[in-house]
Parts: structure tokens; C-alpha cells; sequence
């Protein structure tokens, strides 16, 4: 079945400050999308308002996944319709293992009309999986047993991520900077494992400063946020276009924009 | 419900319950004395630092009656229903107790032949009145406070477990003490330990209905010899209308090590002092506690880490949720003595309110007067951060799903350090079937 993840004209604000002002994006399953842009733009906003976080108010637009109104589900019926943010800031649950957190998780989504309370995935069977998986990502068993993001390190917790999306098998992953805080090395194994995942197996946005996430996610479309909005979208050569000379020319071409942006910014410094 | 009129807690009463019981001489006086002494004393009032926090005003003794002998129309079972340490548990023995009377005791025979005494303390007054007249009220400070005086004048039912020297029980005890609605529980729990014992105690409180009221006014005594090993484990689920006071102290002797478990789920108002005395050296305590308190539940612990001898550890960790309109009020202290050179003392409190009307106080305290120690403590309130729960959220969770997943992780710590399954299971439920929807 084809999906459709659509985003028109979405308007966002965190208490009255403007920080989306009518984003529009389409994603079909099965496509990987760039989402570039510099600091302060609206990328992280983007993510967390398609998940639907409390703090975000939509003020205008519509989000929709085939023919479902997103806007009017709570996040984990977004979550459970198929819908997964990879955070760039993971939240530590301290005293629950990843293992049962995953469990849970992993119960949840692929039944969506499970109620609480009834039985979770079997333990052997999830264990099986949940090992090959990790196998499969060179993880460590241990990591498993160790609490949801507790004590982990920056990179661990993008590992975690990933492991994550590798077991939630969504219809749409959004990644938000997936490779920051890693190494040259962890990037790349970060890159690998995203195309494993994910490649034409879901629709990809992924939002990123950097091209070697990309390497092995090739991006049908590359998009650029400035000052809340998508200002210009092209194929991989933007892109790569990006990386090489950075985003003046961006801000040149679209002053209005960078206006706006440079507002954001001033107001993130003040508050 | 007993349609019996009950003896009320006045000298009438007190008078007509030592009347219906047959005890020795010894035992008379003693309960007849600290009958007088509570008389003589005031209820406490919140100008009484102990009491500062805790307001008592609602709490009315002559709504209910000292427990009496006569018979329950509360069937066995019904009882033995209410426990839930059990499942799964072969135990050495098990003494279940309805409104401070026995209702059944038993101990295994091969504990017996090794001189193994675990029973209704009542009956043990008569049978091995040397030994407990050593032991009872040795511990604990019948003096402390009007609640302490009329436990000790009018306990009933009890129980005792002696464990000879060197005895080893492989297999937990059991001790299951249940109220009925309205009912009255003024057990009196005496743990003795000779030198090189070894014992597991499950000690669990329950109620027939969770909403009925009921009162509880309890004292635990616990005496562990050099070199003996106890592990303790107290789950308070009284019913929520229960007021709940007790005096509950143990005194370790030299290298002998104590583990002490507690939950307090239950109870409108609960105030009980714990207290550990560390008296031989080289005594080692692990103290672990959960409170969990909703709607307008009100439970203090007094904590009390008390090291009378060198080179001893003790370890306490309280872990306390609030929810709703309720209150958790902990004060812990580490006294150490001028002798108690080498102490190694650790006390730790942390907190998760759940809702902005829940409160959590939490103090610790030291008096440290030896010079050569190392004593540390420290105290956590937090509230459940909304960004933890739309991540849980995010991966599926509902709301309620992900609270009780962020609770339960919360004190999993605890949850750590418990080594038998049927304590962490009823645990969890406990814990599980407290945890409500938040907006």
C-alpha cells in the first residue's frame, strides 16, 4: 500500500512566538527526504509537531497520514498510525530496561487497538527478536539491560534510537540529527543501518547538518527551512550543494526568511 | 461486621479486656502499668516536633474498640485471601491474624525439633514466660507516646519467632495480619535471633475492605545476637480510612546484618518510628522503603540509624511517590556515638510527586560525635517530567501506560535489592494498582 505523509501550510508557535509559518511537505512511503536548514530554522519544531508534542501549538495547517487527520490524535496514536521520531535529545527513563521499555513499545505498534493492560509480545519471542536486531546493528547485549538512555552517552543514545526504529518498523521515521555527537565511524554505521532499515522501506525524513548521514540514504528530495518555513526544495545536488558552500546563498536569495530567522534566534538567546 | 459490643479504649474497657483474658501475673502488671501511663499522658500535639507535620485532629480513639476474643463471623479463607506474599512461597510457617486474634499458626515440624518457636505471641506468654519477658517491651520504648503506652497495655494476638543458636531457616516465615471493617490491630511483632541464625520474615498487613476504616496500633521488636542474618519484609496495604501507629525498632548485634524492606501503600494516617540500633561492631543494616500514598493519604516515617558500636555500616534508602492530594513526611537521622568510631553511614530519600496538590517532605539529619566516620545522606524531590512521558508517548505508550512505567522505574532501585520474587510481584502490583491517569 502506498502512504502518504502530507503537511500543508503549518503553522506553529511555542507560547506566542511564531516558529513554523506554513511549512508545506509531502512524503510518500518508500521516499527519503533532506531536511537542511541552519540553527534556529525549525527543524526540531517540525519533528515534534508532527508527533505532536504538548508544548507546540498549531496555529494553522493541516497534518495528515493517508486519509487520517493527525492533528487531532494524541502521540501515541500518531506513534501507533505508524508515525516515529528518532529525538535528538532521547529522554533517560531511569529503573526501566530498554528491553522492557521495547517490549512495550514494540506490543504497542504493531497492535494498535491493544488496551492496556492486556498481554505483551511473549518474552522469549521478543527476546529472539530484539537480540537478532541488535546483532544485526553491532549492539551489545548489555545494552538491553541497561535503563532507557540512563547514564548513556551521546552517541549511545543515537544508537538507541536507531535500535528503536529498527524495531518499530514505522511507516514514516523522522530523524532528527541521528548524527550528531557520533564519530566518523559511528556515523557512518549509523548511515549503514539507517538504509538497512529504512531504505524505500519507509518514508525518511531526515534532518541533518552534515552529508555523511546521507552517504547510504541517498535523499530523492533535499529541502531548506529558513525562518520556519521551506523556502527551496531540489534533489540530492542541493544537497551536496549545501554542504560544499554552506547556506549563504539560501539567505541571500530568500531575506525575508532570514529575517524571520534571525528574530528566532534572538529570541532563543533571550529566553 | 461483629455486632459484639467491643470494650472502648477507656478504663472501663481496658478493665473488662483484662477480665475476658487469662494471663499471667507478670503480665497484668505490666499492661496494667503502661495502661496508667498512657493515661497519664496527652495526645500528642503539633507543637511536638514528631507531630509537627502530622495532624491528628481527626483521628478519634472511641470509634474504635481494643480487641476482644470474641468470635469473628469472618470465615478462614476470607483471610487468608487477603495475603499476597505468599503465592508461589513455601514457607516454614505462616500466622494469620484477623483484628489482633489468631486465626491459624503453624510451623513446620523439623523447625520445631531444632527449638524453633514461631506462634501467637499471647500464647507463648504462658509457655515460655522467661523468654518473653526477657525480650517484650526491651526494644521498644513503651514511654514514647500515648499511641507506644496503649500498645503495650493493650497488644493482643501477636507474634513471636525465636530462632535458637545457629539455626539456619532456609524457608520464609509468614505473618499475615488482617483488619476487618471497623476492626481494631494492636499486634506486637518480637523477632529474636540467637547467635548465628538465620531467618527470612514476610510480614505483610491487609485489610477485608479497602474502603472501611480500622485501627492499627502496633510495635515490632526485633533482637538479632551477634553473627545472625535477618531478612524482613513489611507490606502495609491497611485499607485507606485505617489510621495506622506503630513503634518498630530492631537492635543488631555484633557482625550480624539486617535487611529490612518496607512498603507503606495503605492507611488514611500513618505515623510510625523505625528505628535500627547498631550495638556490636562490625553490625551491618540495609533499610529499603517505598511509600506510595493517593487521594488524601498522609504517612510519616521517622527514621532512626543509630550506631552505638564501631565499624558498623548502615544502608537506608526510602523511595516515595505522591499522588492526588497526598503527603509523605520522612525525617530520617544517623546519630552516631562518641565510640562508633568507623561508622559507615548512608541515608537517602528520594521523591516523585505526582500531582501539584501531592506534597513530600522530606529531612535528613546527623549527629555525628564521633570523630573517624563517614556519614552521608541526601534527599531528591521531582516531579514526573512531561517530556519523559511524550517520549514513552511517542513510542506508543498512553498516557497512564507511560506514568506507571516512569513510577515503577522509579523505584526500581528498591525493586534491586529484593531478592525473593513474591515480595517484588506484590510488590509491583501494589504499585501498579495505585498508579491513576494524570492530566
Amino acid at each position: 500500500m502506498n502512504h502518504i505523509l502530507k503537511i500543508e501550510d503549518l503553522h506553529v508557535t511555542v507560547g506566542d512566538k511564531p516558529i513554523l509559518r506554513g511549512v508545506n511537505l509531502t512524503i510518500q512511503h518508500g521516499e527519503t527526504h533532506a531536511l537542511m536548514g541552519p540553527n534556529g530554522s525549525g527543524k526540531s519544531t517540525l519533528g515534534l509537531a508532527i508527533m505532536g508534542h504538548p508544548g507546540y501549538e498549531i496555529t494553522g495547517g493541516k497534518i495528515h497520514l493517508n486519509d487520517q487527520d493527525v492533528l487531532e490524535m494524541e502521540a501515541d496514536e500518531r506513534a501507533r498510525a505508524g508515525i516515529f521520531l528518532a529525538f535528538q535529545r532521547p529522554m533517560a527513563i531511569p529503573g526501566v530496561k530498554m528491553a522492557d521499555f521495547l517490549r512495550h513499545a514494540t506490543t504497542n505498534i504493531r497492535r494498535p487497538d491493544r488496551k492496556e493492560g492486556e498481554e505483551l509480545i511473549p518474552m522469549r519471542e521478543f527476546r529472539k527478536e530484539l537480540k537478532d536486531r541488535m546483532a544485526h546493528l553491532r549492539m551489545d547485549v548489555e545494552f538491553a539491560r541497561r535503563y532507557v538512555n540512563d547514564g548513556f552517552s551521546g552517541g549511545e543514545m543515537k544508537r538507541a534510537e536507531i535500535l528503536q526504529l529498527a524495531m518499530l518498523q514505522p511507516k514514516f521515521a523522522i530523524l532528527d540529527e541521528t548524527d550528531s555527537g557520533l564519530d566518523a565511524d559511528a556515523v557512518r554505521l549509523a548511515s549503514e543501518s539507517i538504509a538497512e532499515i529504512g531504505h524505500q522501506k519507509m518514508g525518511l525524513l531526515i534532518i541533518t547538518h552534515h552529508d555523511k548521514l546521507l552517504e547510504h540514504n541517498p535523499p530523492q528530495f533535499t529541502h531548506v527551512m529558513l525562518g520556519g518555513r521551506i523556502v527551496e526544495t531540489g534533489g540530492p545536488e542541493l544537497a551536496d550543494e549545501l554542504h560544499e558552500n554552506g547556506y549563504d546563498r539560501i539567505r541571500k536569495t530568500y531575506p525575508e526568511a532570514e529575517a524571520a530567522n534571525q528574530e528566532m534566534l534572538a529570541e532563543e538567546a533571550t529566553a | 461486621m461483629t455486632t459484639t459490643t467491643l470494650s472502648t479504649f477507656d478504663a472501663a474497657g481496658f478493665e473488662s479486656f483484662l477480665q475476658e483474658r487469662q494471663e499471667p501475673q507478670w503480665l497484668k502488671e505490666m499492661r496494667q502499668q503502661a495502661w496508667n501511663q498512657a493515661e497519664a499522658m496527652q495526645w500528642p500535639e503539633r507543637r511536638h516536633e514528631e507531630w509537627l507535620r502530622t495532624d491528628i485532629r481527626m483521628f478519634q480513639i472511641n470509634r474504635f474498640g481494643i480487641p476482644s476474643s470474641v468470635a469473628s463471623d469472618v470465615e478462614p479463607e476470607q483471610v487468608a485471601e487477603a495475603h499476597q506474599l505468599r503465592a508461589g512461597v513455601e514457607t516454614a510457617g505462616q500466622i494469620e491474624t484477623l483484628d489482633s486474634q489468631i486465626v491459624n499458626a503453624s510451623l513446620k515440624e523439623t523447625w520445631k525439633e531444632r527449638g524453633v518457636l514461631f506462634g501467637s505471641l499471647e500464647d507463648h506468654c504462658e509457655s515460655q514466660a522467661d523468654l518473653v519477658r526477657e525480650y517484650l517491651f526491651s526494644v521498644t520504648n513503651t514511654e514514647h507516646d500515648k499511641f507506644a503506652a496503649l500498645h503495650a497495655a493493650t497488644w493482643a494476638g501477636g507474634q513471636i519467632l525465636y530462632v535458637p543458636r545457629g539455626v539456619v531457616i532456609d524457608e520464609p516465615l509468614h505473618i499475615g495480619s488482617v483488619l476487618s471493617g471497623g476492626g481494631t490491630d494492636t499486634t506486637h511483632t518480637l523477632v529474636i535471633l540467637e547467635e548465628g541464625a538465620e531467618a527470612t520474615l514476610l510480614h505483610e498487613c491487609n485489610c477485608l475492605d479497602p474502603s472501611a476504616s480500622g485501627l492499627h496500633l502496633g510495635g515490632i521488636e526485633i533482637i538479632q545476637k551477634p553473627n545472625s542474618h535477618l531478612r524482613y519484609v513489611n507490606l502495609q496495604e491497611w485499607g485507606h480510612k485505617t489510621f495506622n501507629f506503630a513503634m518498630q525498632k530492631a537492635t543488631v548485634d555484633r557482625d550480624a546484618t539486617l535487611q529490612w524492606t518496607l512498603a507503606a501503600m495503605g492507611s488514611q494516617l500513618t505515623k510510625v518510628n523505625q528505628s535500627v540500633d547498631l550495638v556490636g561492631p562490625g553490625a551491618n543494616s540495609q533499610v529499603n522503603g517505598v511509600m506510595f500514598t493517593e487521594a488524601r493519604q498522609h504517612i510519616a516515617y521517622h527514621t532512626l540509624q543509630h550506631h552505638k558500636a564501631p565499624n558498623c555500616r548502615s544502608d537506608f534508602l526510602y523511595k516515595s511517590a505522591q499522588q492526588d492530594n497526598s503527603r509523605t513526611v520522612w525525617r530520617g537521622m544517623i546519630k552516631v556515638d562518641p565510640e562508633a568510631q568507623k561508622t559507615d553511614g548512608y541515608q537517602r530519600n528520594d521523591n516523585l510527586v505526582l500531582s501539584s496538590n501531592a506534597r513530600a517532605d522530606s529531612i535528613p539529619g546527623l549527629e555525628i560525635e564521633a570523630d573517624d566516620v563517614r556519614c552521608t545522606h541526601g534527599s531528591t524531590t521531582a516531579k514526573v517530567d512531561e517530556e519523559q512521558i511524550f517520549y514513552a508517548r511517542c513510542r506508543g505508550f498512553t498516557r497512564k501506560e507511560a506514568t506507571r512505567m516512569i513510577v515503577s522505574g522509579f523505584f526500581q532501585q528498591i525493586f534491586d535489592r529484593i531478592t525473593i520474587d513474591s515480595v517484588r510481584d506484590a510488590l509491583g502490583d501494589a504499585i501498579a494498582r495505585q498508579v491513576r491517569e494524570y492530566d
